[in-house]
């Protein structure tokens, strides 16, 4: 009897963990802000917001295997390219990029072989 | 019928919840009432089970082992399949919870030779799928995690890694999901051989359904109907935290998925899903085989009070006299 409590009290404390885990780390309520670039990005914000990844993949495929290197949207035309396109007004990685994919967990690959941009100093 | 019953059940939700959300914007219903009900009652509900269980004494020391039993020093015991010691047993549940010992022996009856004899073997395809399905069960929901702690301990990120590690697509498969997907359907097509049919009841494939409902609406939700991640989880946390709150990136099928998991958390303590805990619970394999060694007292024995042949016959010593009975006394 008094193990089987222990048993039990043991699976409550740790299906309970994650709860006790924010209030240690102290984040409870934190939710990532992000500093938007004025004007329209390639797509609409809540298009990217969702699906920026496979824009992203469309635009090395294309870029990289087929050779086009212009994107056609709504928005206008675009020259295809991370460092060129993306990063020219999302230049900071550590308050854009890095905001919501340490949020999420996601370690994107981007970086793998992109560079990452310098942040230039704030006027 | 007993197929059917449980595939509309469930699908009878799924469309309930995607049509509520969709059509008529009941998210408060089925996001925030509908997880906080079903989980406070299925935390109740398992308690309360457990405590059940705990309270219910164990009449015999009925440990079934399947090895040699510790006798005279130079016989070689089995110090797992026939425990005495507590170590030994600790090892035995362990091996139950962690690799399905029992699953992979005996559970098969087949039929060999002109003499058509009986014989025992282990279903060695159930022993891979049912492993297979509960260790990419807990894969998912260790990858799950990312939504419930903030900052994202680096393991969960590692282990995502490791189980997206073929980046096929954007976003990648998960190989968990793969052989999650598998095992479920060899599960479910297991049950629609004849003699295993036979035995399967309408709850059985309510699981299996219920269950599969949640892999399918999480693997669409990730590569089709996509949602905003970060709302998830910011809708997560309100919910754990009692500050719930309505996000607007969260698709239909977000709300399908999480209802059919808070259904599956409310049905657990009413089904056979409660194996979860009472694979620790057995009886037959949590006990020491040491009934040769110390006296089992079973706990429902109470002085029993009794009326000795001695007893009555001086009860009825006149009458029996008198009757010509040889007596004792």
């Amino acid at each position: 009897m008094l193990k089987i409590i222990a048993g039990l009290v043991c699976f409550l404390i740790i299906l309970f963990s994650p709860v006790g885990y924010n209030i240690i780390t102290g984040r409870t309520y934190y939710v990532p802000m992000l500093k938007v670039p004025q004007g329209d990005c390639v797509e609409s914000t809540v298009y990217m917001r969702k699906r920026h990844m496979e824009v992203l993949e469309r635009w090395r495929n294309a870029y990289v295997r087929d050779g086009i290197k212009r994107y056609i949207s709504i928005n206008g035309i675009y020259r295809i390219g991370l460092t060129g396109t993306c990063l020219k007004c999302h230049s900071n990685k550590a308050e854009f990029c890095d905001r919501c994919h340490d949020y999420g967990g996601i370690k994107p690959k981007c970086w793998d072989c992109h560079h990452i941009p310098e942040v230039k100093a704030e006027k | 019928m007993k197929i059917i019953l449980p595939f509309f059940a469930v699908s009878g939700i799924a469309a309930v919840i995607y049509i509520g959300v969709k059509v008529y914007n009941l998210q408060l219903v089925f996001g925030i009432i509908l997880p906080y009900l079903c989980f406070i009652l299925a935390l109740v509900g398992f308690i309360a089970r457990i405590i059940r269980w705990a309270a219910s004494p164990v009449p015999f020391h009925i440990p079934t082992v399947c090895g040699q039993q510790r006798s005279l020093p130079w016989i070689r015991s089995s110090k797992i399949d026939s425990p005495v010691t507590g170590l030994g047993v600790l090892f035995r549940v362990l091996g139950e919870v962690l690799f399905f010992r029992s699953l992979f022996r005996n559970d098969r009856a087949n039929l060999y030779g002109e003499q058509k004899r009986i014989i025992y073997s282990s279903d060695k395809l159930l022993w891979v799928g049912a492993l297979l399905f509960h260790w990419f069960l807990l894969v998912i929901i260790l990858r799950h995690l990312r939504l419930f702690l903030e900052p994202v301990p680096s393991w969960i990120i590692s282990l995502q890694g490791l189980d997206g590690i073929f980046e096929t697509t954007m976003p990648g498969v998960y190989i968990s999901n793969v052989f999650i997907s598998l095992s479920i359907l060899y599960l479910l097509f297991r049950r629609f051989r004849s003699r295993i049919r036979y035995i399967s009841l309408p709850a059985d494939y309510f699981i299996l359904f219920l269950l599969g409902g949640i892999i399918l609406s999480g693997i669409l939700m990730r590569h089709i109907y996509r949602i905003d991640i970060l709302d998830a989880k910011a809708f997560i946390m309100g919910l754990i935290y009692l500050k719930p709150m309505v996000h607007e990136g969260l698709g239909a099928m977000f709300y399908v998925h999480l209802g059919l998991v808070s259904i599956l958390t409310l049905y657990i303590p009413h089904s056979k899903l409660m194996h979860m805990a009472g694979v620790f619970l057995s009886p037959t394999r949590n006990l020491k085989n040491n009934s040769r060694m110390k006296r089992h007292i079973n706990p429902w024995d109470y002085p029993v009070k009794v009326h000795t042949y001695e007893e009555w016959e001086d009860e009825f010593k006149d009458a029996l006299k008198e009757a010509g009975i040889p007596l004792d006394r």
